[in-house]
């Protein structure tokens, strides 16, 4: 393989497999946008890079970036892993992503806003009634409430992937309560550190106004003249936790826990020094289920007793709107061609991957026949719990999953095992090899659509792996969009 | 501000402060008890000892012992290591509110100490502790004048700061002055350096250590950052600027309590006090602080929300 390719050092030990690589063609050459890292990673040593990685590792630490490993003696905090190495997209390849993305969710917050009023969509026979009403994340008590603008995900974090062919395609949308976008945020910082003579050699568009844009995005929701925007967060044992804090500061308005607001006269407060204050817009990190006691799950104290009345009544307004888990979940994703088909007009510029319905008795007859090939998903879970990866299963899984399907068809989907694109990663021994990657960047959409040019990309550091979700041995990488 | 914020930022800063006052009573002490004779002065150790938090267990744990249970040992309450540990907890809860700065270096500082306590050696790292906890509160106390508005959230922090020293400054000088008999000037100097006091009183008073100018100084010193006196003022203050900001419905309350205590040590006379009952003087201070604590929680943090609509 190395021979083949005869990529000089440091990259004697980089196999190019089938997958797409990001940085380098098939002969071993690098492509255009990559050719400034490339040089660098040829001109510096190993114990450079070595340095750098050690002070973006400490940098992150202390400000916090940590998660607790639980189970283990105290002091065991760790960082959420980060790769030094940036992942680079083209202005062209960008322009794509763009335009694919704000059809998509142009179109699915007009299925969200048609599904809890007129319904059209089920009337035309388009989408099956029975898939939205037995989706676990269906609110029927959002049906005929009035949605600001009839914006109902105003933040929505898509996850891209990229196929052996060059084109991405999207993978999942997260409409409910998307994070990650802290560690863009925080990782393009350190990043200008570890290498700004080549970023600014690069022409990376910046990104640092997420949080200006986020701000445009929830006031733009708000009720004339009303404009008190707090962020409600679980709390501070919430894995997200910094990222809520960093958000709030970074457009300075409160964060708010369920106990700091009251619902009175059906407004809501928060209990402020000064006494009672109330609130106009909530941009909440607390899912549907737990957000009032009084309207869903009666165990939760995340959220405010009474706070669904004051949003049904106008007088608050939530982002997300509630319900928007109906338009994410897996067996309605397999349908977001159509819907952008029936709501648009239009042919969708970014492709679904290829999902096969469980509720559909024949193609589940030829995914049980052949499990080893596919990767099983159940519909409402996320994070990569619930899956099945058929090529890395044994027998015993795949029966258990074939037990399962069978009896909750609803509650699967299963797509092709997909080669996921690679990208060059600095590993653990110093070395740089391709690892699995994703690409999730982050949508708003109030008064418009803006998508920062950036974005998550997640990276699956175990070799080979191809789950790249935090909470299953995931890291994350910087994205540089260019100018040009 | 949100209430629990105000809240979460005064107790970020009185266990900041308590962190510290634990260490540097423990640091003098630590070196008095380096020369010969002092290795455990009994009763006056003791009292010194439970007032830190050790409480009935002060009168058979040995010093070494009660060292390490003082700094490092995570199931009592008020070790160092739990105070940082607690300062920490209630600022990741106000993380917002606080400057990025500020976080940086108390995270920082946690987790020297975390590092220094786990598994502690009386030889080579009390001393390291200390340092850490010295310079750490240095950085901290500087990037919060430095880098934050000094506005509602900032004036919580103060607050914070001198009720824990207007609090812990009487507990102190009573485990002290209980038991004077047979105090050297050692012990004296170990007193001043357990409020960082030596060289400030030296300026004051000459090296001449008499017990009622320490008691003087401590106590009724304005100009001292230490001082019960000082400390008092400073929290008046703040406590009028939260007043100020917020126009809260008991602000004058506050302001009675706040005010008498302010004068109370800055008419008083340390002969007078000297003359009568120290001890009641003392024990009247902390709990002035404490009825303080309680009016202002009610009114800031745990109002009902009736009262909250009445305006």
């Amino acid at each position: 393989m190395i021979a083949e390719h005869g990529i000089p050092a440091p990259f004697s030990k980089y196999e190019i497999g089938t997958a797409y690589d990001e940085m380098f063609r098939a002969n071993g050459r690098p492509r255009p946008h990559y050719r400034a890292l490339y040089a660098k990673l040829q001109s510096s040593p190993a114990e450079e890079l070595s340095r750098s990685k050690q002070e973006a590792d400490l940098s992150f630490f202390n400000q916090g970036i940590t998660f607790t490993v639980y189970g283990k003696k105290e002091g065991t905090e760790r960082i959420f892993p980060h790769d030094l190495l940036p992942r680079i997209i083209p202005a062209a390849e960008w322009e794509v992503i763009e335009r694919g993305l704000t059809q998509r969710i142009t179109a699915l917050n007009l299925f969200l806003k048609d599904i809890y009023n007129e319904r059209k969509i089920l009337k035309d026979g388009v989408v099956p009634g029975e898939i939205i009403y037995t989706c676990k994340h269906f609110r029927r008590q959002m049906r005929g409430v009035k949605v600001p603008r009839d914006v109902y995900v105003s933040v929505c974090g898509t996850d891209l992937i990229r196929l052996p062919d060059g084109s991405f395609v999207v993978l999942e949308d997260n409409l409910r309560v998307p994070s990650g976008v802290s560690y863009m945020l925080t990782s393009r910082k350190v990043m200008k550190q570890a290498f700004p003579i080549l970023f600014r050699k690069c022409g990376v568009r910046p990104i640092e106004q997420y949080s200006q844009a986020l701000l445009s995005t929830l006031r733009s929701l708000a009720p004339d003249g009303r404009q008190t925007i707090v962020l409600l967060t679980p709390g501070v044992y919430n894995s997200a936790y910094f990222e809520h804090a960093y958000l709030a500061r970074q457009m300075g308005i409160e964060l708010v826990e369920g106990r700091d607001l009251v619902v009175h006269d059906n407004m809501v407060y928060m209990r402020t020094t000064s006494g009672l204050q109330r609130v106009d817009i909530i941009y909440r990190r607390v899912d549907d289920d737990f957000l009032d006691p009084l309207a869903f799950r009666k165990d939760s104290e995340l959220g405010a007793a009474g706070l669904f009345n004051v949003y049904r009544a106008g007088n608050v307004v939530l982002a997300n709107a509630l319900g928007t888990g109906v338009a994410d979940d897996k067996a309605i994703y397999a349908y977001v061609p159509k819907l952008i088909q029936y709501y648009l007009g239009e042919t969708p510029v970014l492709n679904n991957v290829e999902t096969f319905l469980m509720t559909n008795p024949s193609e589940r007859q030829h995914v049980c026949d052949n499990l080893e090939k596919y990767v099983v998903k159940a519909v409402g879970e996320s994070g990569g719990y619930g899956m099945l990866i058929g090529p890395h299963s044994s027998a015993e899984q795949r029966a258990e999953f074939r037990a399962r399907i069978m009896e909750q068809p609803r509650n699967y989907i299963a797509q092709p095992t997909l080669a996921l694109s690679t990208a060059p990663c600095f590993t653990e021994d110093g070395r740089i090899e391709p690892r699995h990657v994703d690409l999730r960047p982050y949508v708003l959409f109030g008064e418009k659509v803006t998508i920062v040019p950036g974005g998550l990309t997640r990276v699956a550091l175990r070799k080979g792996s191809l789950v790249v979700n935090s909470s299953q041995g995931g890291g994350s990488k910087d994205t540089w969009v260019l100018q040009n | 501000m949100l209430s629990r914020v105000a809240d979460g930022l005064y107790w970020m800063s009185r266990y900041f402060e308590r962190s510290n006052h634990c260490s540097r009573v423990l640091e003098a002490n630590f070196n008095l008890m380096l020369n010969p004779g002092k290795l455990s002065t009994g009763k006056r150790w003791q009292n010194i000892i439970g007032h830190l938090g050790l409480g009935a267990e002060a009168a058979e744990i040995e010093p070494p012992a009660a060292i390490l249970k003082l700094t490092s040992d995570t199931s009592l309450r008020s070790s160092i290591v739990s105070c940082i540990t607690s300062a920490r907890e209630n600022a990741s809860q106000v993380r917002e509110q606080i400057s990025s700065e500020m976080w940086e270096r108390l995270n920082q500082l946690y987790h020297e100490v975390v590092q220094t306590t786990a598994v502690m050696n009386l030889d080579t790292d009390v001393q390291r502790l200390f340092t850490a906890v010295r310079e750490g509160s240095y950085k901290f106390v500087g990037v919060t004048d430095a880098s934050m508005n000094h506005g509602e959230a900032w004036q919580f922090i103060q607050l914070g700061k001198y009720m824990e020293r207007t609090l812990a400054l009487p507990l102190l000088l009573d485990a002290i002055f209980s038991e004077a008999e047979g105090a050297d000037d050692l012990d004296w100097v170990g007193l001043l350096s357990s409020c960082s006091a030596f060289e400030a009183y030296c300026k004051v008073y000459t090296a001449d250590l008499k017990p009622e100018f320490v008691a003087e100084f401590l106590l009724l010193n304005p100009e001292f950052p230490y001082t019960a006196r000082y400390s008092a003022e400073k929290m008046h203050a703040a406590l009028d600027a939260i007043g100020r900001a917020s126009s809260a419905r008991k602000a004058a309350q506050i302001e009675r309590i706040a005010g008498r205590l302010h004068s109370s040590l800055a008419y008083a006379q340390i002969a007078d006090i000297m003359s009568r009952d120290f001890h009641r003087f003392l024990r009247s201070i902390i709990e002035q602080c404490h009825n303080l604590h309680s009016v202002v929680h009610e009114t800031y943090v745990d109002y009902p929300i009736e009262t909250a609509f009445e305006a």
